[in-house]
């Protein structure tokens, strides 16, 4: 396949799970795709969560098998680091303008990790959402495909930098590195931007930023994983203590007049979950589940059944009102139980906001010309040669997100014929 | 292809500074290859080294000992016709190896791993083959889709919209299916708040007009035979009995009782199971789409279904919304348990939810003055943007919802009661109400009927279905559309309960399933997991004794069996598993690139010390698809592991043939161990039963070895997960030293 390979060519932008299984689909049948991803990773959120449920299994597991599909996949190229900077054209021939941005290290990388022994600075570990440190030139995680450095170059002093270009024996460290513009000329696109997790400090009641005791689900997950800032171990930030009781605040941010007006679709099933990391940890810790419904719809109901009979978890009907931090180190959850009608205060040592999914495109989308709804997901549009594929769509599960990026594949390739 | 070879050292990432150069390179051109060495064999210099030779020497089968074949994939490319092995001393080896030593010198023991992982590497070069694919001789293009209501309209649309002919066939005199029936659609377009008029019939018009689909109503089919590319598919009048029809499954011991006239042949007056009808249509893919049934709501006493007149189900209401006005007061029964629990009717998923919504919304549009529409619930289940729809519906004057435990429905007057606990009103109440809906699940036709109809020799339906609550799937999560029927894809209301939204994506993907599968059976590859590639199983048919291990364990009724029971392969059903491989006792299957012989002689390529007891050697066959990558992330942390080990990666561990346990215990070899997936009820296997199997033949190795006097402790199996990765070492320690306690393997030196 050529840079410029146009006809019948397909566009994915994001590469997470969706993005993977749409590209993988469209080449596997035959056509030329190009799939373009903004981390400097594939894998999008799924390489974040510790396990899938209902099966608490790893995503690295499928993320490996899809990963192998692309390495033997000539149909596929891959660009980190690339978002979209401007479309022209129309269906059958886009002219799409992208922007590679800096990794500072080239393609010589061999992962050997002397670059980050080399270098002297530390920076936030995105991929831990801040919750450790990690050497600013690194490898994002593990399982990271392209398995290649990364260099945070600003966050780096001269001499830093100097030390890391004379560790490196292979000659992969650039520090010239410019941010580099390409056009492709494809058939259609398939937006699979996938989604972020909902601000927590927007939901101002909660008072996410009052207490190392409030985190987010996403969180949970890092701390839960062996590769994670605690090596797995679920402590509260900040001072490590192992809690003793647990809360976890449905819908923060979702069902919400507010803030996002739709389901997340997943939280209920990403608590239960959680609560199951927890019981591997702790068999006997308290835990409160505040929630409006338990959406575990179909397969996952028999997920839920194994824990609703648990007589350490107390399940709350009731929207949590307020969260105050308490002196040492706990929170106190204010909620109404809408069964019994009587206000609820709970104390536990750490609480878990269920912050629900955003559409991760946001306003870049509209400036490109996507058609999106009014909450920013973005509408299937074939006759205008583009569609979309899981959570860029609605938000949705795995599964489901596997079925609508497997069904975006055929309408791109339709698109191209 | 005449080989010659080329083999090559990387010395950079750390692999040079830990292990003797030269003492590889003499073990690589003792066992017939001769080596060279590079710093940096990946790099552009390290490649023009490589393509020097190719160039020069015309070599075209290389031998790259450097890090692990899972990266730099595309630096050790040399086309098609150059076979590259790749050696892994990097992530196994110099990445395990920990502190090199203060002097410099070479660790005896890491060298010796070293040597053995280079002996290997050089010996599946000298065994390996380029592959040649396996192409049909003839192959249609051409799509059956089973079932013509939403799902199987869609999905013959969207194929025969990329160019792709198409035949539905339909149980009914009629397209169309469910939503025929229906009154109003869920809302599919932002802002989600409105009711929609059916499309059906647009759907159905736009079917009918595409001059690519062939509709056959009050039809289904018989049987399918054959294989993805060239399935005989035999049609028959719906309802009808044919000598086509699909036969039941016979196992080999039910065969024996039946001609031996102890037991009735189950498929009398049927065409045997691998005939191939000659007036059959010929298709390249299946698209199952043949949907579900309202569940029985007969068996929940308190509600009165069945009992009293007035109680229906949401399939019924919607019937008699479609047909005219509904009552004034109407209660939806969400959760038929009462106090005991708060679980939806079975095979619910989130859709009867909406559906009770869509119908409470009839009541009020039916009786604008006094309609009263009361939704009972544990929880309103409308994820994602449905969650609009619902929020709509509570503002609606005359609709009222509450959770709340329906305990008891009776008769009262000419009306009904129904018993409210536990809700939101702060006490009991009982509802006077005109009718009352149960929200009945949707159960998938392939829980109770074999629905596929093969002509396969493991039977005519899917596989343990009853592990995904009979939905049709294999592989849930990661992988949705996997059956265990290679060329077949399920969508729809087969897969699980849901919206028309839901199932349009869900068919359209089924379709391009079905184009992949038929592409690819076109370019003689495989499908998914191990998509393009070219192998497949030969059989060396005159040494085959009819065992039939690999007719019964392929777990994609990839093989059918004559008469005698010798095996009748059909590539393109295969997925190159290799669990056939595994199974069979003579050792007559095989592939190009993986072989029982290749992987034995990789096993006899460990250099076995006899007399020292320092030095005893374990096998470890390792799953290539899970284990293998997390053995790779281990040495990325830098995690020793044990220096008598020598890994050997697998396909899966289905493909384990226990010849070469017998190969390593008479090579000396003290131990051998399988790491490989988790198994049961949420298995992790790519294959769905490759781990299990080897597990089943391990424990039966046990007894063999028991009967040579060695120790059935000396083979092992192990599950562990893509994740476990700084586990490795302490699980592969454990083993090792049990192995230890055990003392040398007494056939040492023989």
């Amino acid at each position: 396949m050529s840079d410029t390979a146009g006809n019948g060519a397909v566009l994915v932008v994001g590469g997470g799970i969706s993005g993977l299984t749409a590209a993988l689909e469209a080449a596997e049948v035959g056509n030329d795709v190009f799939l373009v991803e903004k981390n400097a990773y594939f894998g999008g959120r799924v390489a974040q969560l510790n396990q899938y449920f209902p099966k608490l299994c790893p995503p690295t597991c499928g993320l490996e098998i899809n990963f192998k599909r692309i390495k033997d996949n000539r149909k596929i190229r891959t660009y980190s680091l690339t978002t979209v900077k401007s479309i022209s054209g129309g269906p059958g021939n886009f002219e799409v303008q992208l922007e590679t941005a800096p990794r500072y290290i080239n393609s010589n990388c061999t992962a050997c990790g002397d670059c980050a022994q080399a270098c002297s600075e530390e920076i936030d570990n995105a991929f831990n959402f801040g919750m450790n440190k990690i050497k600013a030139a690194y490898l994002p995680h593990e399982m990271a495909f392209p398995r290649r450095y990364v260099l945070a170059k600003d966050a780096c002093s001269a001499a830093s930098l100097a030390a890391i270009k004379s560790a490196c024996k292979y000659n992969a460290v650039d520090l010239d590195m410019q941010p580099q513009t390409f056009t492709l000329k494809v058939s259609s696109i398939i937006w699979s931007t996938g989604w972020d997790p909902y601000d927590a400090n927007k939901i101002t009641n909660l008072n996410y930023n009052s207490s190392n005791a409030i985190i987010t689900n996403m969180m949970m997950e890092r701390l839960a994983a062996d590769n994670g800032p605690t090596k797995g171990k679920i402590v509260r930030p900040g001072d490590n203590k192992e809690p003793a009781s647990f809360a976890f605040v449905q819908c923060a941010g979702s069902r919400d007049e507010n803030h996002l007006q739709h389901c997340s679709y997943i939280c209920c099933m990403a608590t239960f979950k959680h609560i199951s990391y927890i019981r591997a940890q702790y068999p006997e810790a308290k835990i409160y589940v505040f929630y409006i419904d338990l959406r575990t719809p179909g397969k996952y109901e028999h997920f839920r059944e194994k824990f609703m009979a648990d007589p350490n978890i107390t399940f709350i009907k009731g929207k949590v009102a307020d969260i105050v931090a308490e002196r040492d180190g706990g929170v106190t959850l204010t909620a109404e139980n809408a069964v019994s009608g009587t206000k609820v205060h709970q104390k536990v040592d750490l609480c878990v906001l269920a912050t629900g999914m955003e559409p991760a495109l946001g306003d870049q989308g509209k400036a490109l010309g996507v058609n999106m709804d009014g909450n920013g997901f973005v509408v299937s549009d074939a006759a205008k040669g583009m569609v979309s594929a899981g959570c860029a769509k609605a938000a949705v599960d795995v599964y489901t997100s596997g079925q609508s990026s497997t069904a975006a594949a055929l309408k791109a390739i339709q698109i191209g014929r | 292809m005449k080989k010659v070879y080329g083999a090559y050292l990387c010395t950079g990432c750390g692999i040079g500074n830990v292990l003797d150069v030269d003492g590889l390179k003499d073990a690589a051109s003792d066992a017939g290859i001769a080596m060279s060495e590079h710093a940096c064999l990946c790099g552009a210099d390290g490649r023009a080294f490589i393509e020097k030779d190719i160039a020069e020497k015309g070599v075209n089968t290389i031998v790259a000992c450097a890090c692990s074949p899972r990266v730099m994939q595309n630096e050790f490319n040399f086309g098609e016709q150059t076979i590259t092995i790749r050696g892994n001393l990097r992530e196994h080896v110099a990445w395990t190896a920990g502190e090199q030593k203060e002097d410099g010198s070479v660790d005896e023991f890491l060298q010796e791993m070293a040597t053995d992982y280079v002996r290997m590497a050089v010996t599946r070069a000298q065994k390996t083959e380029l592959p040649e694919p396996y192409k049909l001789e003839t192959i249609s293009k051409k799509i059956l889709v089973m079932g013509g209501g939403i799902a199987g309209l869609t999905a013959a649309n969207e194929a025969a919209k990329a160019g792709y002919e198409v035949t539905i066939v339909e149980k009914d005199g009629q397209l169309g299916g469910k939503a025929l029936g229906w009154r109003k659609m869920f809302p599919t377009a932002y802002p989600y708040t409105d009711l929609e008029n059916p499309t059906i019939q647009d759907m159905i018009a736009e079917v009918q007009a595409n001059s690519r689909i062939t509709v056959k109503t009050s039809c289904e089919v018989a049987r399918i035979g054959g294989s993805p590319g060239q399935f005989n598919v035999t049609l028959k009048a719906a309802g009808a009995s044919t000598e086509w029809d699909a036969p039941a499954k016979v196992t080999a011991d039910q065969q024996d009782l039946i001609n031996k006239g102890e037991l009735e042949d189950p498929n009398k007056g049927l065409q045997k199971y691998t005939n191939l009808n000659p007036e059959g249509e010929i298709f390249g893919a299946v698209v199952l789409a043949t949907g579900w049934k309202p569940a029985d709501v007969s068996q929940y006493d308190h509600l009165g279904y069945g009992k009293l007149t007035n109680v229906v189900t949401n399939a019924e209401f919607e019937k008699l919304a479609k047909n005219g006005k509904v009552p004034a007061r109407v209660a939806f029964v969400q959760s038929p348990g009462g106090k005991d629990n708060d679980k939806d009717f079975p095979y619910c998923n989130s859709v009867t939810s909406m559906v009770a919504l869509k119908q409470a919304n009839y009541v009020v549009e039916d009786n604008p003055v006094d309609g009263q529409a009361y939704i009972l619930y544990q929880h309103m289940r409308t994820p994602g943007n449905a969650e609009f729809f619902y929020k709509g519906m509570q503002a609606k004057d005359g609709v009222f919802m509450t959770k709340a435990a329906v305990t008891k429905v009776a008769a009262s007057g000419s009306g009904l009661v129904v018993d409210v606990e536990d809700n939101l009103l702060g006490e009991d109440i009982q509802l006077e109400v005109d009718m009352v809906v149960l929200a009945a699940g949707m159960v998938p036709t392939t829980a109770t009927d074999n629905v596929i109809n093969l002509a396969y020799r493991q039977g005519p339906a899917f596989l343990d279905l009853d592990l995904f609550d009979g939905y049709a799937d294999s592989h849930f999560i990661c992988f949705p559309y996997e059956t265990r029927r290679t060329g077949i894809y399920n969508c729809g209301g087969v897969r699980k309960a849901e919206t028309m939204e839901e199932t349009i994506d869900d068919a359209t993907g089924a379709a391009l399933k079905a184009i992949q599968c038929i592409e690819s059976a076109n370019r003689g590859v495989a499908v998914h997991p191990r998509s393009g590639d070219q192998t497949y199983p030969d059989f060396f048919f005159s040494r085959c004794t009819q065992c039939k291990r690999c007719t019964e364990e392929c777990p994609f009724g990839a093989l059918d069996d004559d008469e005698k029971g010798t095996p009748l392969p059909n590539p393109t059903r295969c997925r190159r598993c290799g669990t056939c491989m595994g199974a069979c006792p003579e050792r007559i299957i095989n592939f190009a690139d993986y072989s029982i012989d290749m992987i034995g002689s990789m096993v006899k390529a460990i250099e076995v010390p006899d007399d020292d007891e320092e030095k005893l050697r374990v096998i470890v066959f390792v799953c290539e698809n899970d284990a293998y990558p997390a053995i790779d992330m281990s040495g990325m942390h830098r995690n020793k592991i044990n220096r008598l080990v020598r890994f050997l990666p697998v396909r899966c561990l289905g493909s384990m043939n226990m010849v070469w346990i017998k190969d390593a215990m008479s090579a000396g070899i003290d131990g051998a161990l399988l790491l490989g997936c988790k198994y049961g009820d949420d298995y992790q296997c790519h294959f769905v039963k490759g781990s299990e199997i080897a597990s089943r033949r391990m424990e039966n190795i046990g007894e063999t070895l028991g009967s040579l006097g060695l120790e059935p402790e000396r083979c092992g199996v192990r599950e562990i997960a893509i994740s476990d990765y700084d586990k490795i070492p302490a699980i592969i320690d454990e083993f090792v030293e049990e192995i230890v306690a055990m003392g040398p393997n007494p056939f040492k030196g023989f």
